[in-house]
């Protein structure tokens, strides 16, 4: 240990908080360097100087005064504010909320059931066609509509004929 | 057997506006003087007090015990404290470095000290002005210094929790911690020096 590396362990040494292994560092270089012992005896005569300052204490109104700042709050809004910890939030999360119920009102008529089909992926159709059972008749439609797909893309025939 | 400070805190959260109380009796001393150290007057930091343990109410429904309830409430001082300090909602303390009235403000409430305006001051206890002086130098140490010094030598906390209300690494308080105290023991030489028990050899190893 050095004079720089002690600025890290002088007041945790002096206070006694230091652990074991840096205590023993501390003390070696404290023997070995008079300025750092030097400091660290100032140290320790500085702590119990600004121990002569003198607490003070409160005024004898200040309890008052706080229970009065605390009986003006607003208790019964205070009763939902863990719900929404600010008001901006709670208007934003509000208004996510209507536009999520109108958006899915307005858009739920005009959609048929099938029109789901054209934006399927082949990933979602695979995943379609391997579900176990499809007793759902919903899913069913679906799986339906689905399975046109490929007849209108009428790919792999081409290449089923020209291999042999 | 005494409710902790966690458990009394979990009351409020819970509508016993009582526990609130014991807390404010238990604390409005140490943060009393936290805050009048910190900003160096008795009005302000009796008014930044009553704001902090307004501020602990207020959060208290989202209060969740995370760490010590101490830590807790001294970061929400210590940032009053920077804040208010900031506004300069409070004088200049530089400006009473010359001055030996402590508490100019007519309207101060009444502390244990009693403000300096009594004639003959310079034939006042010794002490007295030892401790004025003592408490200058705090006061003019960089703010985090000083809160750093404040909370290690006054409230006694433990190095990761002046770290956590500091919102700093421990290695970067115990570093903050040594420049405040090397800045104190240079300014506060005369009174180290003769402090009892301090060694005798001081002068000459200080001039090497």
């Amino acid at each position: 240990m050095n004079c720089q590396r002690i600025e890290q362990d002088l007041v945790a040494y002096l206070d006694g908080r230091a652990d074991p292994a840096r205590r023993r560092q501390v003390d070696e270089h404290l023997l070995a360097c008079p300025a750092c012992r030097e400091r660290a005896l100032e140290f320790r005569a500085l702590w119990s100087v600004l121990d002569e300052v003198p607490a003070i204490s409160p005024s004898p109104a200040f309890d008052a005064a706080v229970r009065q700042r605390v009986a003006a709050e607003p208790r019964r809004a205070s009763r939902w504010a863990w719900l929404v910890p600010s008001p901006r939030l709670g208007f934003a999360l509000t208004a996510v909320l209507v536009l999520a119920v109108w958006l899915s009102s307005v858009r739920a008529p005009r959609q048929p059931p099938v029109a789901a089909a054209p934006q399927s992926s082949e990933t979602e159709f695979a995943m379609i066609r391997e579900l176990p059972v499809l007793e759902d008749y919903d899913v069913l439609q679906g799986f339906d509509a689905l399975s046109e797909l490929p007849v209108q893309q009428a790919v792999p025939q081409p290449h089923a004929q020209r291999q042999p | 057997m005494a409710r902790s400070d966690v458990q009394l805190m979990l009351d409020v959260k819970a509508g016993d506006d009582s526990s609130f109380e014991l807390l404010l009796r238990k604390y409005r001393g140490p943060l009393v003087n936290f805050l009048y150290r910190m900003v160096g007057d008795t009005g302000t930091a009796e008014d930044l007090a009553q704001e902090v343990f307004l501020r602990v109410y207020r959060a208290r429904k989202q209060y969740a015990p995370s760490a010590k309830f101490t830590t807790w409430m001294f970061r929400i001082a210590t940032n009053v404290a920077l804040n208010s300090r900031r506004d300069g909602r409070h004088r200049q303390l530089e400006v009473s470095l010359d001055h030996s009235p402590e508490h100019a403000e007519k309207d101060d409430p009444p502390a244990m000290e009693v403000p300096d305006r009594r004639p003959g001051i310079e034939q006042e206890l010794i002490v007295r002005d030892r401790a004025a002086l003592i408490r200058r130098a705090v006061e003019a140490l960089p703010e985090k210094q000083r809160a750093a010094v404040l909370l290690h030598k006054y409230q006694e906390m433990d190095y990761d929790e002046i770290a956590a209300a500091l919102e700093c690494s421990e290695s970067a308080l115990k570093s903050l911690l040594f420049r405040a105290y090397e800045t104190l023991r240079i300014e506060l030489a005369p009174l180290v020096g003769h402090v009892a028990g301090s060694p005798k050899r001081t002068e000459e190893v200080r001039s090497s």
